[in-house]
């Protein structure tokens, strides 16, 4: 199958700070992707390459086939809602109205039903609207385009958890009924990660993982228990972090368990616990990162 | 996620929890399961993962597709299930029993009492 979103060797230099780094992937068409990674890992750089609003200092980006820059034929195809998307001084029903003559496979009555969903007053200005209420402008933009490439960046600043489930749902639904290539930065990872088929994660411009959002979450195993135990069973193998108190220790080993393992941690008497996909990414930044105080993922 | 977040790979959650109602019977041999666009809607997951849930418990032979119409739960499905989770049952569940009472200093005979006590407990409450 052609890829739908074809990335190759792609840098992207910013006054001799590199934003990306020789980034390369493929996105299945179809397929919900997600994109992973701290504050000014490039998440959002590498967005706007791929909706030709960036250049590349090097590489290609092809999109449906082609170089997206200032090309009309794969921009109609597809759509890029933005964090904190700036709009002309416009009411949010010239808005949707503006966005309808943008894409060919809009959905009007999806557009109608969104707004309502979310609250959204047509005939306010959308300049007056609360950024919690632009954010879901943008989804139902994002949503009804229908567009065969739909890119999510951050696209719910100020939305309570309720809209932001609201959001999820409408996405599965809608992608249900017409798959398309669906890619969202987040920074809720655990949140969203039920949506996610596969995972990018970019650090510092460069990828780190670019998997399975499977494979990802029983990539690393938290094993806890006396620290006898734990020190026996980890012997050999790849331990990301250790934790100790009085007796009792716990140690993240990278790498999938089998059948074996989990019989042997259970006759030490250990406790196993999966690393979810937000502590994965967490783990993958903070190795990355010198100061302890910078280790979380905001 | 509607109630999922156990570690265990999604998709093998899903397969359990299906499996976990052919064997309650809740679904019935022949009864169509629910869609994979019905499971990603419910449980807030990908469709490409709720259909890996599925093909595992059609590898199994517990689900059949009826071309056009969807998944079906097979013919004995249950009953081999049963079958197959008897065979588990003291790997899963009498042996770290039997462990942790070693470990409480609970002897055979005490934990034999305990078993049923708590087997008359539950018929008197009627679960």
């Amino acid at each position: 199958m052609t890829p739908a979103i074809s990335v190759d060797g792609l840098s992207r230099r910013y006054r001799g700070q590199l934003a990306l780094d020789n980034v390369s992937f493929d996105i299945e068409p179809g397929t919900i992707t997600g994109l992973l990674g701290r504050n000014g890992a490039g998440k959002t750089t590498l967005l706007r390459t791929l909706a030709g609003h960036e250049f590349a200092s090097a590489g290609t980006v092809t999109v449906l086939g082609a170089s997206p820059v200032e090309n009309e034929k794969v921009l109609r195809r597809m759509v890029f809602v933005r964090e904190d998307q700036a709009y002309p001084d416009i009411r949010v029903r010239q808005a949707v109205q503006t966005a309808s003559w943008l894409y060919p496979e809009w959905d009007a009555d999806l557009a109608g039903s969104l707004l309502e969903e979310f609250a959204v007053p047509p005939d306010r200005k959308v300049r007056k609207l609360s950024r919690g209420m632009r954010s879901a402008l943008g989804i139902v933009i994002g949503l009804a385009a229908r567009a065969e490439v739909t890119m999510f960046d951050e696209p719910y600043a100020g939305l309570d958890p309720v809209a932001r489930q609201l959001f999820y749902d409408r996405l599965l639904a809608d992608y249900a009924e017409r798959p398309r290539t669906v890619l969202l930065s987040t920074h809720l990872i655990d949140e969203a990660a039920g949506l996610l088929e596969r995972v990018i994660v970019i650090d510092r411009g460069r990828i780190v993982f670019n998997t399975g959002a499977d494979d990802l979450r029983g990539a690393a195993t938290m094993v806890s228990g006396p620290a006898i135990a734990v020190a026996e069973f980890t012997a050999g193998r790849s331990v990301w972090d250790r934790r100790r108190i009085a007796s009792q220790e716990s140690a993240v080993v990278a790498g999938a368990l089998d059948e074996t393992d989990r019989a042997r941690a259970a006759a030490l008497h250990l406790h196993l616990e999966p690393l979810t996909l937000q502590q994965m990414v967490v783990r993958t930044a903070a190795t990355s990162v010198t100061s302890p105080q910078e280790r979380t993922i905001a | 996620m509607a109630g999922l977040d156990e570690g265990a790979p999604l998709f093998v959650q899903i397969a359990e929890r299906l499996a976990d109602e052919i064997a309650d019977g809740a679904l019935a041999e022949g009864e169509r399961v629910p869609s994979t666009n019905e499971l990603a809607a419910y449980y807030r997951i990908n469709p490409a993962t709720a259909a890996k849930g599925i093909s595992m418990l059609t590898d199994d032979g517990l689900l059949e597709k009826r071309r056009g119409i969807g998944m079906f739960v097979a013919a004995g499905a249950r009953s081999r299930l049963l079958a197959e989770r008897r065979k588990r049952f003291a790997e899963r569940y009498v042996e770290p029993l039997v462990a942790e009472a070693g470990r409480l200093g609970i002897n055979a005979d005490e934990l034999i009492a305990l078993i049923r006590e708590s087997s008359y407990a539950q018929k008197g409450t009627g679960a």
